[in-house]
């Protein structure tokens, strides 16, 4: 299991795609590949935005299915984050 | 170009102001303004400051202004775009509280630098900030992906204590909506293209519902959302074509939010004189602004039903003989 701390890298307002795609690319598929569960931890995070959201996880839903979201944990979400979280989910979900 | 600054130009009354501007000659811009007072909104002073920055020093004609107004001018930043000396002298008080002068961002690191700094100048509580920083963030990340200006986007705010309202101006000079739109769609026109642009789940770099690894094509739909809940002005002007939302009555216990722009509150033009690239300005009122989060949970709404909606019109229909 990997245990990522968002905050240290993206600061208390996640917004930021490139850093998003950059922890996809270099964390997330690794993790993935090798059949790990993932700990997203928003700790400290105030809020993030949608595009990063999109940015960090959309393409895991699209190449490995909505199973994906059985190995990932999103830790420490405040209420917004949890909502944004939740319609990136959906409109992937809508769209296969 | 000539563009005029007129005694008042706010999301209101913004169409004779972008009425009045003249797009002919590119290569050279001349500058006026009222005489005796000038009111502007931030996405007029981004504009100003979009189009001097496109145009070498020497072909800038900028009139002597006179209104009293003027320093409003100098302290926005606005003379050091257009790389011109005022002559209007003022004292520099920190901008605490009041506005976030004319700011160019080229790039992501100086995206999220200017976020960062920005909230702290206007004073707002978390809740406040929370809708501003995401606009901003969203509105400039639009321009860096798909304006492909080489000037970036340009930027300004100003909080007005008798609104109790933060408006916010971002301007480009690149190629415009319908460009981007039409790498996947087809828009016949530029309100064609801003309409495609406004619905959830529509972007230029994919017809793929869903979206790109990147983009989803909902930040703007996020943008108009945030300014229809909290029944404020939205304005987005690019090519010939210009949309605004408009106000509407409080009565309402809550706003549903509509996918298709056309179907909320608004006005439209397409004969509008040839903006090339894109202007948004967006007003937050900060009496008005409702729970973030409550906000999400009718995009959500919306936005699944959207893209449902898109997937059945696709579907194949039975033949009945």
């Amino acid at each position: 299991m990997i245990h990522i701390k968002l905050f240290e890298s993206v600061g208390s307002f996640a917004e930021n795609k490139d850093l998003a795609r950059d922890i996809r690319m270099k964390r997330l598929i690794p993790a993935l590949d090798k059949g790990e569960a993932i700990i997203l931890d928003f700790k400290n995070i105030d809020s993030a935005t949608q595009s990063f959201i999109h940015a960090l996880i959309s393409d895991l839903i699209r190449n490995y299915g909505a199973e994906v979201l059985d190995k990932i944990s999103f830790k420490n979400c405040n209420e917004t984050t949890q909502k944004i979280i939740n319609i990136v989910v959906d409109y992937m979900q809508e769209s296969e | 170009m000539k563009i005029h600054l007129p005694n008042s130009a706010f999301l209101g009354n913004i169409d004779p102001f972008l009425r009045d501007f003249d797009a002919s000659h590119p290569g050279t811009l001349e500058i006026t303004s009222n005489k005796k007072w000038i009111s502007i909104h931030p996405a007029v002073l981004s504009m100003v400051a979009a189009l001097g920055l496109t145009i070498e020093p020497s072909n800038i004609k900028c009139e002597k202004f006179e209104a009293t107004s003027k320093h409003y001018l100098e302290r926005m930043g606005l003379f050091k775009f257009l790389r011109m000396k005022s002559g209007i002298e003022i004292t520099e008080h920190d901008p605490a509280g009041r506005f976030i002068p004319l700011t160019q961002i080229k790039d992501s690191v100086g995206l999220t630098k200017f976020i960062t700094d920005m909230i702290p100048l206007l004073h707002v509580e978390p809740k406040q900030a929370e809708p501003i920083r995401y606009v901003v963030s969203e509105l400039a990340r639009n321009v860096l992906e798909h304006s492909l200006s080489e000037h970036g986007a340009i930027l300004s705010a100003q909080y007005y204590i008798k609104s109790n309202t933060i408006r916010i101006g971002i301007a480009d000079t690149g190629v415009g909506i319908r460009k981007t739109i039409n790498q996947s769609y087809n828009a016949k026109d530029d309100m064609d293209a801003i309409r495609l642009a406004l619905m959830p789940g529509i972007t230029g770099t994919t017809k793929r519902e869903g979206g790109t690894e990147l983009n989803a094509g909902a930040g703007l739909f996020f943008t108009k959302s945030i300014a229809n809940v909290n029944r404020d002005y939205f304005m987005i002007y690019s090519g010939k074509g210009m949309y605004k939302l408009l106000k509407h009555k409080p009565t309402a216990k809550y706003t549903p939010l509509h996918a298709d722009p056309f179907d909320d509150r608004h006005s439209k033009g397409m004969d509008f004189p040839f903006w090339q690239g894109t202007v948004v300005g967006i007003d937050i009122s900060l009496n008005t602004t409702k729970e973030f989060s409550m906000l999400l949970d009718f995009i959500r709404d919306t936005y699944a039903k959207a893209v449902r909606e898109r997937k059945k019109a696709k579907y194949r229909k039975a033949k009945f003989t």
